[in-house]
């Protein structure tokens, strides 16, 4: 029924091309914002959803920068309700060009297992990554990435550490290959802490933080208060806290951004809203007497309003569609490369749908008072109009 | 039908006491004062004037595009001045073709988009509704320029497309603004042949406002306006 008015809206918009073109293209832009900033938030949050309620993170009260004693493993085991401690330091580690960083950490294999239970990989691998010192456990993105299969060695390059020999370069054989459920971010190399410990050069002794499985979610405060009572007055004192905290709080410091992105985005869509109307009005401006004809044909009041509506709607999905278009491809052309910093970058799917609902919002508030002075336009007088 | 058949028919136009005022400002003009007139089925009236003399407002409100200050105004026996917005809209689609003296196509739409607008307004599908558009423009002698836009005509082209639009829905009245107004006298002559062969053959009602005599010749009667009252005289 609609589709045999679509010639008459298609034409409308080729009335002026060059001013349609840049307000489609505007359109565009904002649209593509939108989709850039919800994939920037999407990612930023990914982090916290995985994060286990389960798992605690203990690092120097000071700074996670900041090492502890590895000394402290045992303590902390022993306190009521812990199940699983594994120390983890940032290794900054990167392969061929120092640009191609990825999280690598050197940790007990065993224990880093029982930990993150969710991650998956063969029973033979585990096998073979346990009894090599040298060996890592390395996440599929990363193994696609370069395309490393199990039994490969591997230079791997330390942005921070040396080896006893004074070289940044670790050897390292490729023993396991691990994936996540729903897809999960897989870009992560563990390495064995005895290797790390034995062979670095610098801070004999210490690690940068403990990963800690504890029974009972409910114990989280309790836990997290006892382990950091004991080393309370100490020279490293510590500081406990969920690991779904720690990204929460992540993500609060650079949650800002995100509001601001989406206080941009909201200024942009505001502007947009002008823009589109402006076009609208002026379309519909120097077209009153075909307005005044279209109504002599017998074209009703509330038909002509609503094919002026169409019309902005038209503008506004076309040009919102082939921004978060553009947005969805820059995040599968580009998330591979941002996933070392941003995993999980790509427009989600919930901003797809808002977009949408936005994009006829946007459509119809814009039409709406060029729409009801078309419809209240008296034919006489449209016709008179030139 | 030809000057003696029409003048045996019932009136298709019926009007009485027709006033209209139009507020300019403080100040009320009166466009029509009084006037009454029929109009016979079949007939083709040409209402002449000097400009301000009201014929096209009577055009107007003949078509139900404006509401009259007070009187009757009938067209086939249903009081069009009493219809409501959408009504009137709907019964305009179904019962009057208008020619305008600018054509007044759409320029961004070819002959035949032109000529299906007010088939949009029914329910016949793409194929039945391009049936239609094919037969106005082939009887207006256009069918090989169906796809030209109205700028790759010529004005007595455009013009030919205007009437194929007005009689695509095939109304029973005509209602023609100045049709040749704005033709040469070539071009002007062939629209009113056409609008002849219109009235002549397919019975259409024609009421032509003009300011041409020769075009008035060749209608079968002639209405002169005045200051917004009637004097009559024969084509």
């Amino acid at each position: 029924m609609i589709g045999k008015y679509l010639p008459l809206l298609a034409s409308s918009l080729r009335r002026k091309r060059l001013r349609t073109f840049f307000t489609v293209a505007s359109i565009l832009i904002a649209f593509l914002l939108y989709g850039l900033a919800a994939s920037l938030q999407f990612a930023l949050k990914s982090g916290v959803d995985v994060a286990g309620a389960d798992r605690l993170l203990t690092m120097h009260k000071v700074s996670f920068t900041q090492l502890l004693p590895a000394s402290y493993e045992n303590r902390i085991k022993a306190v009521d309700g812990v199940v699983a401690v594994s120390p983890q330091t940032w290794f900054g580690a990167w392969f061929q060009d120092e640009r191609n960083q990825f999280p690598t950490f050197p940790s007990d294999p065993e224990a880093y297992l029982r930990i993150y239970p969710e991650i998956k990989l063969t029973e033979e691998e585990k096998v073979a990554w346990f009894a090599d010192r040298t060996g890592a456990l390395v996440g599929r993105a990363i193994a696609d990435l370069y395309g490393w299969k199990v039994g490969d060695q591997v230079p791997l390059r330390s942005a921070i550490w040396r080896r006893l020999d004074g070289s940044d370069t670790w050897g390292i054989t490729v023993r396991a290959i691990y994936d996540l459920p729903d897809g999960g971010d897989t870009r992560q190399i563990v390495l064995h802490q005895d290797y790390f410990e034995e062979a670095k050069q610098q801070a004999k002794g210490l690690i940068g933080w403990y990963v800690i499985k504890i029974a009972d979610v409910n114990q989280t405060q309790t836990v997290s208060r006892q382990i950091d009572a004991m080393f309370a007055n100490s020279p490293a004192e510590t500081k406990t806290s969920s690991e779904r905290a720690m990204a929460q709080s992540f993500v609060n410091q650079v949650g800002n951004i995100g509001a601001i992105l989406s206080a941009i985005v909201g200024a942009v869509f505001f502007t947009m809203l002008l823009v589109t109307a402006n076009t609208m009005a002026q379309s519909v401006r120097e077209r009153t007497n075909e307005l005044g004809v279209l109504k002599t044909l017998g074209f009703s009041n509330s038909g002509v309003l609503g094919m002026v509506l169409a019309e902005s709607v038209l503008v506004t999905v076309l040009g919102g569609l082939l921004g978060m278009f553009l947005a969805w491809w820059i995040g599968v052309q580009f998330g591979p490369t941002l996933g070392q910093y941003l995993p999980g970058f790509r427009v989600p799917p919930d901003a797809l749908i808002k977009s949408v609902l936005y994009m006829l919002a946007l459509g119809v508030v814009a039409g709406a008072l060029p729409a009801w002075q078309a419809m209240r336009l008296r034919i006489v007088e449209a016709l008179r109009r030139d | 039908m030809n000057a003696t058949a029409a003048e045996t028919a019932q009136p298709i136009v019926r009007i009485r006491d027709l006033v209209k005022d139009y507020r300019r400002g403080a100040e009320v003009v009166r466009v029509l004062d009084g006037l009454s007139l029929d109009i016979k089925q079949g007939d083709f009236v040409a209402l002449m004037g000097p400009s301000g003399s009201g014929k096209s407002t009577l055009l107007n409100l003949i078509g139900g595009l404006d509401r009259p200050t007070s009187g009757s105004l009938e067209v086939e026996g249903l009081r069009v001045d009493q219809l409501s917005e959408g009504s009137l809209g709907r019964w305009r689609a179904d019962h009057v073709g208008f020619i305008f003296q600018m054509y007044n196509l759409l320029p961004v739409l070819t002959a035949e988009r032109n000529v299906e607008l007010p088939l949009l307004l029914t329910n016949l599908n793409r194929e039945q509704r391009m049936t239609r558009v094919a037969a106005a423009l082939k009887l207006v002698g256009l069918e090989h320029r169906a796809k030209h836009r109205p700028r790759e005509l010529s004005g007595g082209q455009e013009q030919r497309v205007g009437i194929a639009r007005a009689i695509v829905t095939d109304p029973t009245l005509l209602l023609c603004d100045e049709p040749t107004g704005d033709l040469d006298r070539k071009s002007g002559d062939e629209i009113l042949t056409l609008l002849e062969a219109l009235n002549d053959e397919y019975g259409k009602t024609i009421i032509m406002v003009t300011h041409d005599p020769h075009a008035a010749e060749r209608s079968h009667r002639v209405i002169h306006l005045d200051k917004g009252m009637l004097g009559e005289g024969a084509a």
